[in-house]
């Protein structure tokens, strides 16, 4: 019969309640790459638990597979995807927030009660005697003799999965793709010449050459459209009209 | 302390990714509610595997992280082509089934 | 009895060549008449090794049989798909596929021109392989689908040039009116059955000895049903005049030579069910004699030199249906008259054929004449035809039909008389229509069109039809010589098979001389109506009244149009309304319901992932819900 030592008492009631919190936070911070960071310290929380129950080789695949590959997988594709709209937190179909509350509340509410209702009928064995070789050893003899079918047939699935997101994500071009020297053409036919010469560099004539800062126009104002359109989204840009010139000497005659 | 207790954490990490994928509209701040989810299966799992005194459970477990990692791949590909042609992460953009 | 392997060879050979003909499409175009041919000749020749084989064998042991499987299985229902070779199957096997092989060496000629010859020969040798299995079967479900086989050969055949609107129609009537047949026949196979428990010939023979009155009398019945469809036979004879509209060879073949008499088979094959129920066997002679006069009358009306013969040849099957129902002293008679009519009737079937070859095709007598001179061998063959069927002595018919004529005033008392008188009445009918035919074909002057170039047929076609001629000479002497057809056929019919009625109303030489009388009157009105005056090249208008309706087949169709077709048309509109509010209507209420049902809940439908995602989480609520009231 199972005791659990005071030593793992301490871990559950130290990691459960940082885990239950990381896991809340993760659902409510705004930013995806934050919520992304918060899900992978839940994540390694949980190898710490499998760890603590005798379950050696999942605690290590958890942290490899699911907090190295896994995670950064979804952070590779938040780069790939960049932050838009869809980060808002203000709910826009009607009604739809409360219902989910309130339906979350009653599921977690009905699903603890039933969890402090279940017997099992006998008392936690450990895996002690199921382990005594070893718990890798143990997981290859199920794996290998009883599990060898379901255990081929995941790595055919493992093996589709690769083949079906390299031929999701293949793009395939409708069109050649556009010549320098077309895009060139394009950029003079179209309705104003104001962009033909391309849009200006940040910080050009400005007194600061960073990128987050617009360039200015002979005039003196600040050129918008001279910024990286993924800092404009992010909001990472700094004020413009602190850029702009207060007068501009237009008495200068030009020398001919 | 009571192996138990593992069960309730399990429970409360599910039920915050059930509403995650409800209630929020980044499609892959979705996905991670549903890795969370699956996470807690795999914990109840684990834990059910200690109190059985057998390693089935641990197997299932393993076997559940196959098949997250397999709809992880597949799922963010789909996100991805999403995103190349409606230039939007949001599934509210993804309402096509309407019409 | 004795068994015997070979027996399937008969039906095989032809149903192979039919199969080959049919699948190999046109490729088969090329050659598909020559194996036809062949194969209805190698069944010929097997039918031939057959007889020699059983005239070698005692009279008791020439019946053979052969188990080719078990069909059906069932409780106590047992059926073998089995082959019965008697006296009576061999003298039909010899006809079909004798008569059956000369009609194909006609119409590899006849058909020369049509593109669709190995199609044809397809149907020609499907049925030759269904007649003979209708004729091997040894029980009455192996004759029943040998029964259907052949309906449905003569249904393809019949509306074989179905481009034509009124041959498809033509072949469509006889289709529906055999299926009013086919219905009395497996009527009869339920009820004996049910009663007798076994619808093997030798079974239900033996159980028919100790069965009650009744229900023999209802399987007789329901066989007489099935024979008058058919064999054209009065009230289900309406279809043989239409069924002309298949090429001649099969005319010849099918409605002259076999299967038509396939309802006087049924009947001869099942008489030890008739001899024990005597109101049946009363209705049989009833409705031959009807039939004989019903199709002599129609045959001096008709101006088409195919639907006179066609009128005529539901007349002879009168005869046979009236022979075999006068029990045991005819059955011998009727076989004969089938086998005799089979040559003479087929020989002049191919003879219209020719005259139709050598006249662009007209079938209107009245468009003939004078083609003696321009078909000399054609004349011949249908004159000795003609001869045998009026019955002049020695030729074929003389012999067999004084011999029903005979047997017919022996029946005693006044249906003796009665029977007798019809008997004789249509063989001066019989006299009177076809020298009608033979006058106005080949005697009187010409009255054909400018474009018509009367000439005489190839040796293909010339030469079936004069062997067919023989046949008509030499068969009736043949078969009667010192009776030896009857006692030939005698152990088939038990032992009464061919003892003559010992109370002769009039002797032998009285009735040939009475027949012979009426003969000539017929022949002598004929002469005098058609040969010694004018006969004009369209039919005329101002006519008797009984011409006008014998002309319209005694008013048959008219019958059948005014009291089941119209009466029936009206029932199925009442039924397609009914099924149309009815039953259609609920199909259309249930879709109806779908259908609002549907657009009513698409109104819950968004589109949105996430509000799928709330049902869904919603659901798992209900689920966990009932867990937890459940595990109270």
């Amino acid at each position: 019969m199972l005791t659990i030592q005071t030593p793992e008492t301490i871990l559950f009631w130290v990691l459960a309640p940082l885990s239950v919190l990381a896991a809340l936070g993760m659902l409510l911070v705004k930013k995806a790459v934050h919520s992304a960071l918060l899900l992978a310290f839940v994540m390694i929380t949980l190898a710490i638990f499998y760890i603590a129950q005798d379950a050696l080789f999942l605690g290590i695949v958890q942290i490899v597979v699911y907090t190295g590959a896994v995670m950064m997988l979804f952070l590779f594709i938040l780069m790939l995807v960049g932050v838009d709209a869809s980060d808002s937190l203000t709910e826009t179909i009607r009604g739809l927030r409360p219902i989910a509350i309130t339906a979350a509340i009653g599921f977690g509410g009905l699903m603890i009660s039933l969890i402090a209702r279940a017997k099992l009928g006998h008392g936690a064995f450990g895996l002690a005697e199921a382990n005594k070789d070893g718990n890798v050893q143990g997981l290859a003899k199920l794996l290998f003799s009883d599990y060898v079918f379901p255990f081929e047939v995941i790595s055919a699935l493992l093996i589709t999965a690769a083949l079906g997101a390299m031929v999701l994500a293949h793009h395939q071009r409708t069109s050649a793709k556009p010549t320098q020297r077309e895009q060139s053409i394009a950029r003079f036919r179209q309705g104003t010449l104001g962009t033909a010469a391309g849009l200006p560099s940040p910080g050009v004539f400005a007194r600061h050459n960073a990128v987050d800062v617009p360039a200015l126009l002979p005039d003196g104002t600040p050129a918008p459209n001279s910024i990286s359109a993924t800092l404009k989204a992010r909001g990472d840009i700094l004020e413009t009209s602190q850029f702009e010139l207060g007068e501009v000497d237009k008495t200068v005659k030009e020398e001919k | 302390m009571n192996p138990y207790n593992y069960l309730y954490v399990a429970g409360l990490l599910f039920t915050i990714g059930a509403i995650g994928v409800v209630v929020r509209r980044n499609a892959i701040v979705v996905f991670m509610c549903i890795e969370l989810m699956l996470n807690a299966a795999n914990l109840t799992l684990v834990t059910f595997a200690r109190i059985n005194g057998t390693l089935e459970g641990q197997v299932t477990a393993f076997f559940t992280m196959v098949v997250a990692a397999c709809e992880v791949v597949v799922g963010l590909a789909i996100i991805v082509t999403i995103y190349r042609s409606r230039r939007s992460a949001s599934i509210d953009d993804a309402s096509l089934l309407k019409r | 009895m004795v068994t015997s392997n070979s027996l399937v060879y008969l039906i095989a050979l032809p149903l192979l060549g039919a199969t080959i003909l049919l699948l190999a499409g046109r490729r088969a175009d090329k050659w598909g008449h020559i194996l036809a041919t062949l194969m209805s000749a190698s069944s010929f020749a097997v039918g031939l090794y057959q007889l020699s084989a059983m005239l070698g064998r005692s009279t008791e042991e020439r019946a053979i049989s052969q188990k080719l499987f078990s069909w059906i299985n069932v409780a106590s229902f047992q059926v073998d798909a089995g082959l019965l070779l008697d006296q009576l199957s061999i003298c039909f096997v010899l006809l079909i596929t004798g008569v059956g092989t000369l009609i194909h060496v006609y119409s590899i000629s006849y058909m020369a021109h049509d593109e669709n010859r190995r199609r044809f020969f397809a149907y020609l040798n499907l049925f030759v392989a269904a007649m003979l299995l209708l004729v091997l079967g040894d029980s009455y479900l192996n004759l029943y689908v040998g029964w259907e086989g052949v309906g449905l050969a003569s249904y393809l055949l019949i509306g074989f040039w179905n481009q034509k609107p009124a041959y498809a129609t033509a072949s469509k009537k006889a289709f529906v009116m055999n299926r009013i047949g086919d219905m009395g026949l497996s009527f009869a196979i339920m009820i004996a059955f049910a009663t007798l428990g076994t619808v093997s010939f030798v079974g239900v023979k033996e159980a028919s000895h100790n069965a009650s009155q009744t229900a023999l009398t209802a399987i007789g019945i329901m066989l007489l049903v099935a024979a008058t469809g058919k064999s054209a036979q009065f009230p289900l004879q309406a279809w043989l005049g239409d069924a002309m509209a298949g090429p001649t060879p099969v005319s010849a073949l099918i409605h002259a030579a076999t299967m038509v008499t396939a309802g006087v088979y049924l009947i001869v094959r099942s008489n030890f069910i008739f001899d024990a129920a005597p109101t049946a066997q009363l209705l049989v002679v009833i409705v031959g004699a009807i039939t004989l006069l019903f199709g002599a009358l129609v045959g001096t009306a008709k101006d088409d030199i195919k639907k006179a013969l066609a009128a005529s040849t539901m007349s002879q099957i009168g005869y046979m249906v009236l022979g075999a129902g006068l029990g045991p002293a005819g059955y011998a008679f009727a076989i004969m008259h089938l086998l005799t009519h089979g040559f003479f009737k087929a020989g002049m079937f191919l003879g219209a054929g020719s005259v139709m070859h050598g006249m662009n095709d007209t079938v209107d007598m009245r468009k003939y004449g004078a083609l003696r001179k321009f078909m000399p061998i054609t004349f011949v063959t249908f004159g000795l035809g003609y001869l045998a069927i009026i019955g002049v002595p020695p030729f074929a018919g003389f012999y067999s039909k004084d011999l029903i004529i005979e047997t017919a005033f022996n029946a005693g008392g006044a249906k003796g008389i009665i029977l007798g008188g019809a008997a004789l009445l249509g063989a001066a009918i019989t006299a009177f229509y076809m020298s009608r035919v033979m006058i106005l074909t080949f005697t009187s002057p010409q009255r054909w069109d400018e474009d018509a170039h009367p000439h005489e047929s190839p040796i293909l076609m010339w030469l079936p039809m004069a062997i067919l001629a023989i046949g008509s000479v030499t068969s009736g002497f043949l078969f009667a010589r010192g009776d030896a057809l009857a006692h030939w056929l005698q152990p088939v019919f038990g032992e009464h098979g061919a003892e003559h009625s010992e109370e002769h109303l009039f002797s032998p030489i009285v009735v040939s001389a009475m027949a012979l009388v009426a003969v000539a009157i017929g022949v002598a009105i004929a002469v005098i109506k058609y040969q010694l005056s004018e006969v004009a090249a369209t039919a005329p208008e101002n006519v008797s009244i009984f011409t006008r309706i014998a002309r319209k087949d005694l008013l048959q169709d008219s019958f059948n149009e005014a009291v089941f077709m119209r009466p029936g048309q009206a029932l199925t509109r009442v039924l397609v309304k009914g099924d149309d509010v009815v039953i259609d209507g609920a199909v259309r209420g249930i879709g109806r319901t779908a259908l609002g049902a549907g657009s009513a809940l698409r109104t819950s439908q968004t589109g949105f992932a996430r509000s799928y995602a709330a049902l869904i989480l919603i659901g798992a609520i209900a689920l966990i819900a009932g867990i937890w009231v459940v595990t109270q």
